[in-house]
């Protein structure tokens, strides 16, 4: 397998690294880079648990390769808090108790950054259909809806 | 904030508020180590299982030299290497299969390589012969005299003692309830309403796939990290079916990312054991992809019901006669239990004078059939509430009159013959029925669409052997925060967040000060059998106050000896003991593990304080066989409502439930914002599980193995409301009188879903799943 050297930019930092042709951006952050807050549910774009900003847009890492990364900026769920201080949805998150067994927490929290970041006062409709990419067995889904909303309401991502 | 951090506002006694969980600032922050985060380094190799592609057959031949000859491949294990069974209460299940394979998919042999990639793409190259043998897949027709036998050798497995396979046929389990008189009991009801109904088999569909990774050193210990709600009794049963002595099996298992009971017991942990087995020293792991979590896990077992059930013109129950026929799947080493839960338990939360019942399951040719949250409550469940629901409407009662009539009450002698724990089922009907305005129409939002409304009402007991044990210690640190230590496990429910608040609680200290030792490990965590049956709040939590109350007791014994004063008169209020006689105040810092100097330092007294605790229940007793009599079949039970206002589509037979209320009986709510968590997220699951189903060719082969073709409830389909409640009624021996609350909230889901419909509609739905093709064709021909 060919081996590509690229630079992308996670949560701020440079990192240059080399990849195979065939790994995903998923394996990348998890195995090369050992950000394993962004969690494998699948492996084909179906539950969002790998959900990744990728240049602003919420991603599915495990669809893309990592040499498509190449001179990208990635921001994963590390890379939401600042100086240890939860960001506005993550404590709305644990407000909310929005969190059971946390698996979909990760891609949930940049699903709905991602919303907050191009439309800061989502309604209700528009709060539910970002998050419809990112599966959650434990939750309902209502208490993490709630706490998007929460979030919003306090100033947004 | 983290947990623990000491400089936030204390929280005393934080037995009945909604503290925040211990554990949701590293899972906001993506810091929370799950099994395939642990990090291994570069000698860790990887495993892929070597799946059946017949559903039932004779393995002819099995050649593995064309995957051993691929770069990268390290070893290939098949069933030629380990012949032994294992199970949890029938052990019936190969790790691998040998001779004979009973699904598609079931494993026949794993590659282990230096890479997933490349052991994915040798387990390909493993030929293997089959010779067919004729399958089947539904337990009646796996019922039938001239039915393939699944099992042969079933009266030579292994079984435990309340559990009764039927050697020569496929009945795995046969549990009998007779009570009273059916036969003379028919004449005397003024209606009577019998039924078949069906649930298919569905999946768990948690969101972290099965995951294991392995190490046999040449020591001869053994380690296992794994996602799974059983570190002890994978390392029981693992260590059994091995032949490992248990105390070098270590079994680590940090979060669990979703179990829904797909995670309990043995599923794909000892296939991983082997697979070490054959690379010594090298760690192996072993992780299931989304499309194995669909074949080659556990799923719900299906159900055929055969249910009748009759009243007197005020609508009093007098009879019941059931039949239940699980669909168990090839191996059914766990689901016998589910058979015997379901057969126990058969008249769901009624007083009947005369029942029979008689719940089986059944092997079939499809994959294997465990446990999953509800544990045969949401499959009977099904059945007799919409029968409940059509004998009131016959005589003419409002279904929630109907259900507050005939509902279990405290000191009920239930059908067992057992005496019913203190409950209170009416009060959570009563909440429910007001919150949704049962019996109130309301319109539909479109011309085209009809709105209607139902309620269904639930009983489960946690379903396990008389004496599963729980226990837990708690160690002092200089600072006088404080470790717990337990083995029981965090699976999203918050069951270490109640195991910090009942220390803190039982001990007088702020919550903040608690940690809970992670991950759960059974080489240090104490003993905890399963994190199944929703026991862990009740089993676990007496536990903790146990081991709470033992570190108290020795703290107040030091400082009474101290100050010269008596025991009685002292206590512990914000991590300081007080004496309410001479009202002296000492903190613990520092005294918990150093201890108290005595007099112008003239010796010490105390010292390193651990208290320990468990918990086990002694009084369950076993059933007659033949009747399923007996003085106490099981701990206790926990009861519920649920009641759901929903539209259906009549142009596309679309169903959108708008709201559903909830309520139940939960003794005490120790966390009551982690109850109402429950409560929504089990009623979603149970809405989702109306419209799930695992679909099957004619071979036997799963159609739907995706999250794309296997739909689970999304964002965008839950009701714009769920009303949760709960009632406070004190189990006797429930940790301030809790009781769990993790399963029973899914149970009543559907048939409240079908009971609505039917309001709406008028037209009853039999079988699972409530497709929108199924209720379009419906109504269609009832027009």
């Amino acid at each position: 397998m060919a081996i590509h050297s690229i630079t992308v930019t996670v949560n701020g930092l440079k990192e240059h690294l080399d990849v195979p042709s065939n790994m995903t951006l998923l394996q990348m952050l998890r195995e090369k880079l050992v950000l394993t807050g962004t969690k494998n549910g699948c492996m084909a774009g179906e539950c969002g648990a790998c959900t990744v900003l990728m240049n602003g847009e919420p991603t599915n890492s495990c669809m893309v390769l990592a040499v498509e990364a190449d001179g990208a900026e990635v921001i994963t769920v590390e890379g939401l808090a600042h100086d240890d201080q939860l960001n506005p949805l993550q404590e709305a998150f644990a407000e909310h108790n929005a969190v059971q067994c946390g698996f979909c927490t990760s891609g949930m929290l940049i699903s709905a950054h991602a919303l907050l970041e191009r439309n800061p006062h989502p309604t209700e409709e528009e709060v539910k259909e970002a998050m419809v990419g990112n599966l959650c067995r434990c939750t309902g889904y209502l208490r993490i809806i709630q706490a998007v909303e929460t979030a919003a309401k306090k100033g947004g991502a | 904030m983290p947990h623990g951090d000491i400089s936030s506002t204390p929280t005393s006694e934080p037995v009945g508020k909604s503290v925040r969980r211990v554990d949701v600032y590293e899972k906001v922050t993506g810091a929370a180590i799950f099994t395939d985060d642990i990090q291994f380094g570069p000698g860790l190799y990887h495993g892929r299982l070597i799946r059946s592609t017949h559903a039932h057959a004779h393995i002819v031949r099995i050649d593995v030299s064309p995957a051993l000859e691929v770069p990268g491949v390290k070893a290939v294990v098949t069933g030629r290497d380990v012949s032994t069974r294992i199970g949890m209460y029938l052990i019936d299940r190969p790790i691998f299969a040998g001779e004979r394979v009973r699904y598609f998919g079931e494993p026949i042999g794993a590659v282990i390589a230096t890479s997933e990639e490349i052991a994915e793409k040798a387990a390909r190259l493993v030929e293997v012969e089959y010779d067919d043998l004729p399958a089947v897949f539904g337990p009646m027709e796996a019922l039938q005299p001239d039915a393939p036998l699944l099992h042969p050798d079933l009266g030579e497995y292994r079984v435990a003692n309340f559990i009764f396979p039927q050697p020569g046929t496929n009945v795995s389990e046969h549990f009998k309830l007779r009570k009273g008189d059916v036969e003379s009991a028919w004449p005397k009801c003024a209606a009577i309403v019998e039924g078949t109904f069906y649930l298919p088999q569905i999946q768990h569909v948690p969101l972290e796939p099965h995951v294991s990774v392995a190490l046999w050193e040449k020591s001869g210990q053994v380690t296992l990290w794994t996602s799974t709600q059983s570190p002890h009794a994978q390392r029981d049963l693992i260590a059994q079916s091995l032949d490992i002595p248990h105390g070098n099996l270590r079994v680590v298992s940090p979060y669990v990312g979703g179990g829904f009971g797909g995670k309990a017991g043995v599923t794909m942990e000892a296939c991983a054991v082997v697979m070490a087995r054959a690379v010594k020293g090298h760690p192996v792991k072993l992780r299931m992809t989304r499309e194995e979590e669909f074949v080659g896990t556990t799923m719900r077992q299906s159900l055929v019901a055969h249910t009748k059930i009759g009243c007197d013109t005020e609508g009093n129950l007098l009879a019941m006669e059931t039949e239940y026929y699980f669909g168990g799947g090839a191996y059914n080493d766990y689901g016998v239990n589910i058979a015997r839960a379901a057969g126990y338990s058969c008249t769901g939360p009624y007083s009947i004078p005369n029942v029979k019942g008689d719940s089986r399951s059944v092997y079939t040719n499809l994959p294997i059939g465990g446990p999953m949250r509800g544990f045969g409550m949401p499959e009977i469940h099904w059945g007799i509430e919409q029968i409940m629901d059509q004998l009131a409407e016959k005589i003419e009662l409002d279904p929630a009159e109907f259900r507050r009539r005939n509902c279990v009450k405290t000191d009920d002698t239930i059908l067992t013959g057992m005496k019913m724990p203190a409950i209170d089922l009416v009060a959570c009907i009563d909440k429910v029925a007001e919150a949704i305005g049962l019996g109130e129409k309301e319109a539909p939002s479109a011309p085209h669409k009809r709105r209607g409304k139902g309620i269904a009402i639930m009983w489960k007991a946690p379903a396990m052997p008389p004496n599963p044990g729980s226990s837990a210690v708690v160690r002092f640190n200089e600072d006088a925060t404080l470790n717990v230590e337990i083995g029981a496990q965090e699976l999203g429910q918050g069951s270490f967040t109640i195991a910090a608040q009942v220390a803190a609680e039982a001990l007088g200290v702020p919550y903040e000060w608690v940690r809970v030792v992670t991950p759960v490990d059974t080489k240090y965590s104490p003993y905890e059998w399963q994190t199944v049956a929703s026991r862990i709040t009740w089993a676990m939590g007496n536990a903790v106050k146990a081991a709470a109350e033992d570190a108290r007791r020795q703290i107040l014994e030091i400082v009474a000896d101290h100050w010269d004063e008596d025991i009685d008169d002292l206590d512990i209020k914000d991590g300081q003991v007080i004496s309410y006689k001479s009202e002296r105040e000492q903190p613990l810092k520092n005294m918990v593990i150093y201890g108290l100097p005595n007099e112008n330092f003239e010796g010490w007294k105390g010292g390193p304080i651990i208290g320990r605790g468990k918990f086990m229940p002694t009084y369950v007793t076993n059933l007659d066989f033949e009747t399923g009599q007996g003085p106490r079949a099981v701990v206790h039970y926990t009861v519920g409502a649920q009641a759901v206002d929903l539209e259906v589509d009549t142009e596309t037979g679309q169903i959108e439930v708008l709201k559903i209320a909830s309520a139940y009986d939960v003794g005490k709510a120790i966390n009551p914002d982690l109850v109402l968590a429950q409560i929504e997220g089990g009623a979603v699951h149970g809405m989702s599980s109306a419209f799930e189903a695992l679909r099957f060719d004619e071979a036997g082969r799963p159609l739907n193995r995706s999250l794309v073709d296997y739909r689970i409830v999304t964002s965008v389909d839950v009701p714009k409301e769920i009303h949760g409640d709960f009632v406070e009624t004190p189990l006797e021996d429930g940790p301030w009188g809790a009781r769990g609350v993790g399963e029973h909230v899914m149970v009543q889901t559907a048939p409240a879903i079908a009971n609505a419909i039917n309001n709406a509609l008028g037209i009853r739905f039999t079988d699972l799943p409530l497709s929108a093709e199924k209720i379009f064709l419906a109504l269609e021909k009832h027009d």
